[in-house]
């Protein structure tokens, strides 16, 4: 980091241009834009300006029924759709003191984690991607293509699944559902060893990756940083630990966490917990009990009573928190989402001074952002 | 000296190991589908768009226009109206708007209606350069499908079996 001295040290020459990534730039998987004010190939400042795909949810939620914002749900982060469906159910649930059968809490948690190995995947395929590789990519998205038809045979639908209902699931896993995701536990395990020797022993991705974009924990707090990102400075802060919910709590897994704080540790963070999500699938899909899958009593038109109720959730990239105020009435008073991907974002200014751009970009794909969950 | 040896061998190890990867794969059964020519079949529980259900004993609609699902759809896509004739039980839905530019395939009207009487297609191939071919009146296709009875696409009928 000889240009990070060279710029404390005020010996730049002070000519300074501005460029701007994005809204339109393949490098930013969405339309978020970055006004990085450039000397020469390094950055002085970069500024992200987001809004570009703001849709309102909070403001709908108010407009619309308790059950009507469930389809919402699916497209704040439309690759890990799963996690917000249980993030909303669960508020509500909580102030409608309503409880799923064990047998939907089972199902929520096997295909919140099969979500994450998708959205997962797809980081995968995009970081390396941004790094300038393109195979990996098509690995990548082949296996995500088997948990979408798993997920599509139950659900109907391939991204914004809307499952999970107040009190429940709205359809029953069947034994294809089981066998199918049995399967897949079975066949990704040798491919997380054919990831490591394709991508992660590959020398030219361990230097673009080992040192750069270093995220101190103390940074991750400051702007609170989440998921992977902060697991990937050495804080094991997971929301299905340390504020279990639903049924992690009768489930065996670790919490991977790299303490560097670059590029790579957030890398092998990902990479571990799909391996972790396997095993979280496995176990669940043993202990997967029997019953009904909707709680019995919900009524049709739901009017929790009036009272502020918080869930949180473990989503692919961080803390997601719903918070919902209700004043009995047919719909929400206020729903207030709190979305990983927006503090994750909100550290890039601080951490990519005097990056050189291309390195700037590599750190962009390890925080995987999802623009739609930015803006929101 | 070293370092650099070393790094060189690190970098051919890699470019080895990719290779061998890539070269594994290329023997594997290919993974896509050349669509057009073949497609895929759509799940049991494909959400497409929604369409009327035909009665298998009187062949009409089974919808008698309560509009549960006008109400439950979040997106306002629906426009139901029926009439109730002269010696009949129920209403008889006489117009079923569908706003497809509006839909967002979330499945709360299928399941709001409590007699079934609609269901998702499985029709994917929605393309069209006019945005009224959006705005369909499924009651008038479900009549215009009258005379055969069971009319649809032979894949569309082998998953609804
Ligand atoms: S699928 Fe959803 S958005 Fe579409 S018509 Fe039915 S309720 Fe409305
Ligand atoms: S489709 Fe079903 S819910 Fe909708 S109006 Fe007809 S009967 Fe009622």
């Amino acid at each position: 980091m000889s240009a990070l001295s060279a710029l404390s040290s005020g010996e730049t020459k002070g000519e300074t241009f501005v460029i701007n990534v994005g809204p339109q730039h393949p490098a930013t998987h969405g339309v978020l834009r970055l006004k990085m004010t450039m000397d020469g190939e390094y950055i002085t400042r970069a500024e992200p300006v987001c809004g570009y795909i703001h849709r309102m949810h909070e403001k709908m939620g108010e407009n619309r029924t308790w059950a009507q914002f469930l389809p919402n749900t699916g497209r704040i982060d439309y690759l890990a759709a799963m996690a917000y469906s249980h993030a909303y159910v669960g508020a509500v649930e909580r102030a409608a003191g309503i409880a799923a059968p064990p047998r939907a809490e089972y199902i929520r948690v096997i295909t919140s984690e099969l979500n994450r190995i998708s959205s997962h995947l797809v980081w995968f395929g995009a970081f390396l991607l941004d790094l300038g590789g393109f195979t990996p990519l098509l690995y990548a998205f082949d296996d995500r293509e088997k948990i979408l038809d798993i997920l599509e045979a139950l659900t109907g639908s391939r991204l914004t699944y809307s499952y999970y209902r107040f009190g429940g699931v709205c359809n029953d896993v069947d034994d294809d559902f089981i066998r199918g995701t049995r399967e897949f536990v079975a066949f990704m395990r040798p491919r997380m060893k054919m990831y490591h020797s394709l991508v992660t022993d590959n020398i030219i991705l361990r230097k673009r990756l080992i040192g750069i974009g270093v995220i101190s924990a103390e940074m991750c707090r400051q702007y609170g940083a989440t998921g992977p990102v902060i697991r990937g400075s050495g804080v094991g802060y997971d929301v299905r630990k340390s504020e279990p919910y639903s049924v992690y709590r009768d489930l065996d897994f670790d919490v991977p966490v790299y303490p560097e704080g670059d590029c790579m540790a957030r890398y092998l963070v990902r990479m571990e917990e799909m391996v972790q999500s396997l095993r979280i699938i496995e176990q669940a899909l043993d202990k997967l009990p029997a019953g009904p899958v909707m709680a019995s009593g919900v009524p049709r038109t739901l009017k929790p009573p009036a009272g502020d109720c918080c869930f949180a959730v473990e989503a692919a990239r961080g803390r997601l928190l719903v918070r919902i105020v209700s004043d009995n009435k047919e719909m929400p008073y206020r729903v207030r989402l709190r979305t990983p991907s927006f503090c994750n974002l909100s550290l890039y200014e601080e951490a990519s001074q005097g990056m050189m751009l291309p390195d700037a970009l590599a750190l962009l794909g390890s925080l995987d952002l999802v623009i739609p969950d930015i803006d929101r | 000296m070293k370092a650099l040896l070393k790094e060189i061998g690190s970098g051919f190890h890699s470019l080895v190991t990719g290779m061998r990867i890539t070269l594994g794969q290329f023997f594997k059964p290919q993974v896509t589908v050349h669509y057009p020519h073949e497609t895929l079949k759509m799940p049991v529980r494909f959400r497409g768009h929604i369409e009327l259900v035909r009665d298998p004993q009187t062949g009409k609609a089974i919808c008698f226009a309560c509009k549960a699902c006008e109400k439950a759809c979040p997106s306002d896509c629906i426009i139901v109206e029926g009439v109730k004739r002269e010696g009949e039980r129920r209403k008889s839905v006489t117009e079923f708007k569908l706003d497809f530019t509006k839909c967002s395939l979330c499945g709360s009207c299928v399941e709001a209606c409590k007699s079934e009487a609609i269901r998702f297609s499985k029709d994917y191939n929605l393309a069209s350069v006019s945005k009224e071919e959006f705005i369909m009146d499924l009651f008038k296709r479900l009549e215009s499908e009258q005379p055969k009875p069971p009319q649809a696409q032979p894949e569309q009928s082998k998953e609804a079996a």
